[in-house]
């Protein structure tokens, strides 16, 4: 298996708007594939309907050469399919450890059990714990998710994506309005679930995804007018005139 | 820590509660106590959806009526000799009554839940509404069991060994079952599946994302609220010796609201709280004016408006600022 995501003619439209317009598309296993494209491109409607918030209209999607395209959002999660929400979506008045430690006892399992005492899994806390250590929120576990900053939970996000032990990652703009030192330390977050985890990251931050990126696709009003590397996506025309020019004139 | 000195107190209060009624001659005291445990289990059982589930369902009494309906129809058929549907004979035993009860008042959350908790808002409240008043209307039309007037139970349920025709003794029976059902709905709200609960109640959309269908969490939240409420109404049923189609009325689902945002809604104590609070109200206000619904109401907005959480927040509340 070298692919792990495979699109085919995916198509999505809202009203005469046409979204997602035959979209093909594919993840290798390992690799960090980006998405740019310029706002309303339909990026995160893409990601939407990757991980089954959103029905698409036509097209097939195979995770690991299954067929997933009308599988319900929880079953891909299962699957392996993790994401993580461009406008940050946690739940505020849990702790950082309660959304981490709730996230791996989703996939963790014995989630009807209403006669154990969820303070008492051992197994779960110690795997949250584990995840938080290597983290920037170590020191922020016992927060509320409420009282983080913005770059705290974008951390979280990503935290909790990792909790479901995704085989791909979803990463919808994992750096929007981040500082330079912040988006810093999550290229480096990433960097170093390089070749773990494969991704598919939808990032604004063009310097983010140079740096990250093994293959870049440009999406543009919904289409992918072209799949390279970085170095092949700085050189192409199109994109600069659709995309490039307009952020680095 | 605080928590069970809390429900220590509040245990010793209730069991204490006849004795002292006696003490004080005041008979009237016992009946309130009895109504406030069981209001508060019913309460407790809308807060497990409501509170910790965040589902505002608006046709709770629902439960509770077809619970007492439950008992009042048994203990008919006891009497008639005629079985059920021809098929199942009636009982006047509390051990035969109270699971009956439950198990029917949770197959008709099953039902209705099944029914509703695709949609969410302002509609799930409608919808829940809706569903609560067409049974409240099917209870009103069936003769054979006393329409709008009801059922009258001459005796409450026998339970083997004591004595049900002693008040006080119902009284310990129904305290008895609401410490049983308070201890278990520690453990769900402490267990693997109450943490789900708290968590779709906080952002559904989150935990879809980490693999839970919440249709099949709240269905399960309630169906076990259902039950919960069932429970309450056959303790109503056998306190009263009567049961009727005002039990499951709208505007007794909207007292059991009143209650738990009363208590402080997710709360463990706030529901006993609650529906002490109100019943108390209704109890004092009522002797003094008709219109105590006028007061109730001042003081539910005063609740709304200036406490946060309930009587649990404005007590946390008071005992901050004297820190
Ligand atoms: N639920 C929706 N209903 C109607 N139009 C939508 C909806 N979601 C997105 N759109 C439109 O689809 C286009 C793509 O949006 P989006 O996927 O959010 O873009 P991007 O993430 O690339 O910025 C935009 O024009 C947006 O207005
Ligand atoms: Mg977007």
């Amino acid at each position: 298996m070298t692919e792990i995501l495979r699109i085919e003619g995916l198509q999505k439209r809202f009203g005469g708007l046409v979204a997602t317009d035959n979209v093909t598309l594919d993840v290798h296993t390992g690799e960090i594939h980006a998405l740019i494209g310029p706002n309303g491109a339909g990026k995160s409607t893409l990601i939407n309907q990757l991980c089954g918030e959103l029905r698409q209209d036509d097209g097939m999607i195979h995770l690991a050469g299954r067929d997933i395209s009308h599988m319900a959002a929880p079953d891909r999660v299962d699957l392996g399919l993790g994401r993580t929400f461009q406008v940050t979506s946690l739940l505020e008045e849990f702790t950082v450890r309660e959304n981490v430690g709730l996230a791996v006892q989703a996939r963790d399992g014995g989630n009807f059990r209403v006669f154990d005492n969820v303070a008492g899994r051992k197994s779960v806390w110690e795997e949250t714990a584990h995840l938080l250590s290597g983290s920037l929120l170590d020191d922020r576990r016992d927060a509320r998710v409420a009282d983080l900053s913005h770059g705290e939970k974008k951390q979280l996000e990503l935290i909790m994506a990792l909790a479901t032990q995704p085989r791909l990652l979803l990463l919808d703009e994992p750096m929007a309005g981040l500082g330079h030192v912040e988006t810093g330390q999550m290229i480096e977050t990433l960097r170093g679930l390089h070749g773990e985890v494969s991704m598919l990251l939808v990032e604004h931050d063009m310097e983010a995804v140079f740096a990250l990126a093994d293959r870049i696709s440009v999406l543009v009003y919904g289409q992918i007018i072209m799949t390279g590397t970085a170095d092949e996506v700085r050189g192409d025309p199109r994109v600069r005139e659709a995309y490039l020019g307009t952020e680095d004139a | 820590m605080r928590k069970l000195i809390l429900a220590v107190v509040l245990l010793a209060i209730f069991a204490l509660m006849p004795l002292a009624a006696d003490l004080l001659g005041q008979n009237a005291l016992q009946t309130l106590s009895a109504r406030i445990l069981i209001y508060a289990m019913a309460a407790a059982s809308l807060n497990l959806i409501l509170g910790y589930g965040g589902m505002v369902s608006f046709g709770h009494a629902a439960y509770f009526g077809v619970g007492a309906y439950v008992v009042g129809i048994l203990y008919s058929h006891w009497m008639s000799e005629v079985p059920i549907f021809g098929l199942f004979p009636g009982s006047n035993q509390l051990l035969i009554t109270l699971p009956a009860a439950m198990l029917l008042s949770g197959f008709a959350a099953l039902v209705i839940g099944a029914l509703s908790l695709r949609t969410g808002g302002i509609q799930f409240i409608m919808i829940t509404l809706a569903f609560a008043q067409m049974i409240f209307f099917l209870f009103v039309s069936l003769t054979a069991y006393g329409g709008e007037d009801g059922i009258i139970i001459r005796r409450s349920n026998e339970v083997p060994g004591l004595n049900m025709r002693d008040k006080t003794t119902v009284y310990y029976v129904i305290l008895v079952v609401a410490v049983l059902y308070f201890a278990w709905m520690w453990r769900v709200v402490n267990s693997s599946f109450g943490q789900v609960l708290k968590g779709i109640r906080q952002n559904e959309r989150r935990m879809e994302a980490m693999g839970i269908a919440t249709f099949r969490y709240k269905l399960y939240a309630f169906v076990l609220a259902g039950m919960g409420a069932g429970l309450a109404g056959a303790l109503m049923a056998n306190f009263l010796r009567f049961t009727s189609p005002d039990m499951m009325h709208w505007t007794k689902s909207g007292e059991l609201i009143i209650m738990v945002i009363l208590g402080g809604l997710g709360t463990f104590f706030g529901p006993i709280l609650g529906a002490a609070a109100f019943l108390i109200l209704e109890f004092y206000l009522a002797d003094w004016t008709e219109h105590w619904q006028l007061g109730l109401g001042i003081i539910l907005l005063f609740v709304v408006l200036f406490t946060k959480g309930g009587i649990l927040g404005m007590i946390d509340r008071l005992r901050g600022g004297r820190q």
